[in-house]
């Protein structure tokens, strides 16, 4: 039996660019937008991984290739000992009842005509699990879990009629009715006001008590990760910049990147406001990464070798690992 | 000259809706000083943005302001008539909105946009001129004088939400209503936007009204803080009396259900239930049923706002 329950290994997806036709005659050669260009890490069982990064840094992409919602370019992705891309589009399907997705929009992922139990107990005559009443009873039950009570009055009513929180209840409970293992939450709680979403977290870590589940947070906001996240993922430019056990990163971050995002981060304190200077400029485009290291243009240490050469993403301290030429300075 | 740039004075503002009228802004009451900061914060639905546009006379439709002062600048507003309101909308009040691909015209240059703004305001204003001064407020906006030929698709989001506050500067204004202005924005970004904010406000001693849900914005640059709970003023003071010591149980709430990334605790406070709705207000004090301190009176009658601490205002019963 394996630690981990998600294995990623040289992960790489690049989504051709839409040319006109005249700019594919001049050009010879095809471009890509290199939104995953090969990641590597493991999720273990019962964890909270995160993903964090700026948009367009591969978070979400790196999400959906997991679940195999955008087919690889390249890598693997082992589900236990068995490597998801390999799998016919039948035996995937049978694998998503382990595997479940979560949106940050709870009102674009429901069927505005369906009603909330009917919704949530969909999955269970899809794969044929149960139907009529014990379909309903097993409904009221997940109901009552995530707290949409009373259950028996929520089942009959449709998504408008429910507020934007309960909303994202009914997409967890719809998750979770197939009981995965593993579920892929894709900025769960952006979308909720600043008063719910501290309860949405909170429910998301009981249940994960409750069902013995794995999650996949991913998330730009890396205060919110802080409460969720047994280990983090920093992404950049497709890539993963930093990797470790969250208190470890946000303590000593050995990336110039993660240093810049965590000094960024808005602190609801006007004492503690900001004296650390930031990194110039904007987030790059995937088309044309910078040479060496991706960072290197907006990074206050580069030196010759980061536009040169790519830094190795290695572990410097067991089970920290960073991707740059320098990290032993930042080492506390 | 008066310290008050804007006084509001019992400002109502109604949504006819096909399920009753709804009361956006209810009986809201501020002073928006010279040279300040002011950070407008609450949730979604709270009335925040409906209140800044109302500054502007131009509530969302088919929002109507049906009560209340607005003066500004010791005139008020809701006298007006129309053609003196629209000359002073942009030239003196600016507005800089959420998304600002959806404010520039993807078919017109930077300088367009900044010489359009400037002319159509100024109109003795030669095309040198204009163009010089657009020059010279890219300069303010840390953008390059060759930036200035390029269209809103050419720069990134940072520096377009720049060019949005560079055309309420081009135009001096006296007040610029920020509606979550940095939303859009990744979180490098923003923080590099807020401290730019921030100098260019203290250099030209501007006068910002912030309206933002995010509460980590709101502490970074404001001087003042005021929050809004189901379209009440429900507490206002300066940004360290608010954060150190919030008098209204819903901004302790709001303030403990943060996450914050310095403090070592990892629980978060839970703030139970969610605003109501606006068709059916509560009676008495609107956060009463998701008040921990909630006693008989706020159940039956709406405590008033009041200063509670000198300029620590708070509608609440327990200070009374």
């Amino acid at each position: 039996m394996k630690e981990h329950l998600i294995e990623v290994r040289g992960l790489k997806k690049w989504f051709p660019v839409q040319e006109s036709f005249i700019e594919r005659l001049v050009t010879a050669q095809n471009q890509f937008v290199r939104a995953v260009d090969g990641v590597d890490f493991e999720i273990k069982k019962g964890e909270v991984f995160g993903l964090a990064g700026e948009s367009g840094s591969g978070k979400t992409t790196t999400g959906r290739l997991i679940l195999r919602l955008v087919e690889p370019t390249e890598g693997k992705v082992f589900y236990g000992d068995q490597d998801l891309v390999q799998l016919s589009g039948e035996e995937m399907r049978k694998m998503r009842q382990h595997m479940q997705l979560i949106f940050q929009d709870p009102s674009a992922s429901l069927n505005p005509r369906m009603k909330i139990g009917e919704a949530i107990g969909h999955s269970l005559e899809i794969f044929d699990v149960a139907h009529g009443k014990e379909k309903r009873e097993r409904v009221l039950e997940m109901m009552e879990k995530v707290e949409l009570r009373p259950a028996s009055q929520f089942y009959d009513k449709y998504p408008h009629q429910v507020s934007g929180g309960q909303r994202q209840r009914i997409v967890l409970a719809r998750a979770l009715m197939l009981r995965p293992d593993f579920v892929v939450a894709d900025e769960p709680i952006a979308m909720a006001d600043v008063s719910v979403r501290a309860t949405l977290l909170d429910l998301m870590i009981h249940l994960k008590e409750d069902f013995d589940l794995t999650y996949l947070f991913i998330t730009h906001d890396l205060a919110t990760a802080k409460y969720i996240c047994d280990r983090i993922a920093i992404m950049y430019l497709g890539l993963i910049c930093e990797m470790g056990e969250l208190d470890r990163v946000y303590n000593n971050p050995l990336h110039p990147y993660t240093q810049a995002l965590l000094a960024a981060v808005p602190i609801p304190d006007p004492h503690a406001r900001r004296s650390t200077p930031l990194p110039k400029g904007e987030i790059p485009s995937p088309i044309n990464p910078p040479s060496g290291c991706r960072f290197h243009p907006r990074c206050p240490y580069a030196e010759s070798r980061c536009a040169a050469e790519v830094p190795a993403f290695r572990e410097l301290v067991p089970g920290h690992h960073v991707a740059c030429h320098f990290a032993e300075q930042f080492l506390e | 000259m008066s310290e008050s740039l804007v006084e509001v004075r019992n400002l109502d503002l109604d949504y006819p809706t096909r399920r009753g009228v709804i009361r956006a802004v209810d009986k809201v009451s501020i002073s928006i000083n010279r040279g300040e900061i002011l950070g407008l914060v609450g949730e979604s639905g709270c009335g925040k943005s409906t209140f800044g546009r109302a500054l502007l006379r131009l509530p969302p439709s088919p929002g109507e302001i049906v009560g209340g002062e607005i003066v500004f600048d010791g005139q008020d507003l809701m006298e007006l008539d129309e053609e003196s309101m629209r000359r002073l909308r942009g030239a003196r009040i600016s507005m800089v909105f959420q998304d600002p691909m959806t404010c520039l015209n993807p078919l017109q240059s930077i300088n367009d946009h900044l010489m359009e703004t400037i002319q159509a305001h100024q109109t003795n204003v030669s095309n040198k001129e204009a163009r010089e001064l657009a020059v010279s407020i890219l300069n303010r906006l840390g953008i390059k004088p060759e930036r200035l030929d390029d269209y809103p698709h050419q720069l990134s989001g940072g520096m377009r939400q720049r060019v949005m506050i560079g055309l309420a500067l081009a135009l001096n204004a006296d007040l610029i209503i920020a509606d979550e202005a940095t939303t859009s924005l990744d979180v490098i970004v923003e923080a590099q936007f807020l401290d730019w904010l921030r100098e260019l406000q203290q250099e030209l001693n501007l006068t910002i009204l912030l309206i933002t849900h995010n509460i980590g914005v709101i502490a970074e640059v404001s001087d003042r803080v005021a929050v809004m709970y189901a379209a009440k003023m429900v507490e206002l003071a300066d940004a360290f009396s608010l954060f150190d010591k919030p008098l209204h149980p819903y901004t302790e709430g709001l303030l403990a259900s943060v996450p914050n990334i310095e403090l070592e605790e990892d629980t978060l406070e839970i703030m139970y239930g969610s605003p109501p709705n606006l068709l059916k207000p509560p009676r008495g004090c609107r956060f009463h049923p998701r008040c921990p301190h909630v006693m008989d009176v706020c159940r039956e009658e709406e405590p008033p706002f009041r200063e509670v601490n000198p300029g620590h205002w708070a509608a609440c019963w327990l200070y009374e």
